[in-house]
């Protein structure tokens, strides 16, 4: 009669449901790495694009420009810092995409003196922007800034943007953060042509700026 | 990060594989008793039935429904018909006095009271041993009761037979959409039936042993939802309840969102407040498969989708809370512009597979459900149209039902 119950079967679909629940979290890790392992093989590229650009300099001196110059794209640092972004908040923040994250902060900064060499030795026109933002905390006025950053970098491809976690354990970031003496209560900070600005900055303003960095330079690349 | 919203989620996403992986074992275990029937039945001996059609304001069908009774594959001598008017105020009763010229026919005309009163009355003047309702907006199969009759011959001990109810002549996309439901809804009352957890005897002609009436009193008024209080009042008391898949009833179902709407809110706000008044019957071994998994599967689907509805809703604000803040940030131009597609960017997470098999396991429900009813494997675009359509509506009638409740405001019966 109806008051007969299979105890044993409330336990197999118990068991078969903790079976599925972990054969799910398997293939979720499993695609996780998979995310893992191309953010690695993309910052490996970079890594000997950069090494590759920096010899070449090195080697060839000033004498030839134009074979060097944005020899590293920075649509390709740009779109490596998106997906370490997104793997930030959809992987969590595990040990191997802190570590990316670290690396990347590398990348950015080697490109950056890598490419200040460059625009310096073959005028080439260039702008930099230097964005020190947080992670560690609710900064909703750093997602403006970066979203300000996004469209000004699309608007003008002669500007590169790095962006740097605030709270990143790296000595080679806490350098930047001395030099330019960046603190963490006045987040979003931007590094422009040496001079600090902290706090929002909207488009008009900064693009204004951009443009007088474009100004100082004075020269533009042949062709343009 | 493991948030509390996650937690909870987790957990409803694992009771809710639970629910539907025990009726997949239940269909596993049980698939061979699943018998579908064709052809006529006989029986070895034809036991009296009264058949109840209580009527408000059903002009349009009504005259089909008793047309369907007397066509039943039964011996005409056996069904005793009553048809009772429980105060339209439209040409129902025009239409069914007429058939008072049959000998097994009978017809009742009385103030409106609702469909408890007029079932009560109908049993207030039953002669037979078996009674059961048929609402008037629905046809019987010819063979149906024979068939369920057939259940209550095989085994003494059944009280109820619940029949397969099917929608009829859908029409509009919502009625499609409802197709698809009612195929599952047959897939889960035949494993409900294996449980002996059926908690519903639905008005479309269930047939009931006199003796059930004569134990537990007639019908009440059960929150607009009588047939779910009997069937509750039927489980506390042991009562064994079977659901006959091969015998079809064909119902017309609401046409629109709207009507479609005030019948669930009656049908959720029954279940709720049924379950509440029935409370002392959850988590009772004695009381059975009802008490332990039918109750909390209800329970369970409300939390689920009420959940889901609000995570979805805060989901939605911080989209559009995003949205604003670009084109408040950077304009119009500048937001709208989507960026170029990337695998990368999909979010692969152990949820996505349970859901998957979630609804899996639900596609399987409905496309079985149909095999039962019409003996093939079949898979329709009305199943697409039922979780779609249900998706965004049934959270709506589901947290009314809840407010209702609370209010203790009872919605009007259509």
């Amino acid at each position: 009669m109806n008051n007969n119950i299979d105890w044993k079967k409330y336990i197999i679909v118990f068991l078969i449901t903790g079976a599925l629940f972990l054969t799910a979290s398997y293939l979720s890790n499993y695609f996780g790495d998979k995310k893992i392992d191309q953010l690695k093989s993309i910052q490996d590229k970079i890594a000997i694009n950069i090494l590759s650009s920096e010899t070449q300099f090195s080697l060839l001196q000033e004498s030839s420009c134009k074979n060097i110059s944005g020899s590293v794209l920075s649509g390709e640092l740009d779109e490596l810092g998106r997906k370490l972004e997104w793997s930030q908040q959809n992987l969590g923040s595990t040990e191997e995409v802190s570590y990316l994250k670290k690396y990347y902060s590398l990348l950015q900064i080697k490109d950056y003196l890598l490419m200040k060499k460059i625009s310096l030795g073959c005028k080439v026109k260039s702008a930099f922007i230097l964005y020190f933002y947080t992670t560690a905390e609710n900064c909703s006025l750093c997602e403006r800034e970066s979203l300000v950053l996004s469209s000004l970098r699309d608007k003008y491809p002669e500007l590169r943007v790095y962006s740097f976690d605030y709270s990143i354990d790296l000595s080679a970031v806490k350098a930047l953060l001395q030099i330019y003496k960046i603190e963490d209560t006045k987040l979003p900070a931007l590094v422009l042509d040496d001079e600090l600005l902290t706090g929002f900055h909207g488009v008009e303003e900064l693009e204004s700026r951009v443009q007088e960095s474009f100004k100082l330079q004075g020269t533009k690349p042949e062709g343009d | 990060m493991v948030s509390i919203s996650n937690v909870i989620f987790s957990i409803l996403v694992f009771l809710s594989v639970y629910v539907q992986v025990f009726f997949f074992v239940t269909f596993l275990e049980n698939r061979k008793k699943i018998i579908i029937r064709n052809g006529k039945s006989k029986l070895v001996r034809y036991r009296a039935v009264t058949i109840a059609v209580s009527c408000w304001n059903e002009e349009k069908t009504v005259y089909k429904t008793v047309r369907s009774l007397l066509s039943l594959n039964y011996p005409k001598d056996k069904i005793k018909i009553f048809l009772i008017d429980d105060g339209s105020t439209d040409g129902t009763w025009d239409i069914i006095r007429k058939f008072a010229r049959y000998p097994n026919i009978k017809v009742f005309r009385k103030e409106n009271g609702g469909k408890y009163t007029a079932l009560n009355l109908a049993l207030e003047h039953m002669e037979t041993d078996f009674f059961g309702g048929l609402d008037a907006d629905s046809f019987a199969d010819p063979e149906s009761l024979i068939r369920i009759m057939s259940y209550f011959e095989k085994d003494p001990s059944i009280m109820a037979v619940a029949p397969s109810v099917v929608v009829y002549n859908p029409k509009t996309l919502v009625q499609n959409a409802q197709k698809a439901e009612y195929h599952m809804g047959i897939y889960i009352k035949k494993m409900l039936g294996f449980l002996g957890a059926i908690n519903v005897t639905p008005g479309p002609l269930t047939i009931f042993r006199k003796k059930v009436f004569d134990e537990l009193g007639p019908y009440r008024h059960g929150h607009n939802t009588e047939d779910m209080e009997i069937a509750y009042r039927m489980q506390k008391n042991n009562y064994k309840i079977e659901h006959c898949n091969d015998a079809y009833v064909y119902t017309n179902t609401p046409s629109s969102v709207k009507k479609l709407y005030k019948q669930r809110l009656r049908w959720i706000y029954g279940f709720i407040n049924n379950t509440i008044d029935y409370k002392s019957v959850l988590f009772k071994k004695k009381y059975g498969n009802f008490s332990l998994f039918t109750l909390p599967t209800g329970l369970i689907s409300i939390l689920a989708i009420s959940y889901l509805f609000g995570r979805m809703v805060y989901n939605l604000g911080d989209f559009f809370y995003s949205k604003i803040l670009q084109v408040e940030t950077v304009g119009w131009h500048y937001a709208t512009q989507t960026s170029n597609f990337d695998l990368f960017f999909i979010n692969i997470r152990s949820p996505l597979f349970l859901v998957i098999l979630i609804y899996s396991l639900v596609i399987f429900a409905i496309i079985f459900g149909r095999k039962m009813i019409e003996g093939k494997w079949i898979i329709s675009l009305n199943m697409l149209y039922f979780l779609i359509i249900f998706r965004i509506i049934a959270p709506f009638w589901l947290l009314n039902a809840i407010y209702n409740t609370i209010l203790k405001r009872k919605p009007a019966w259509r």
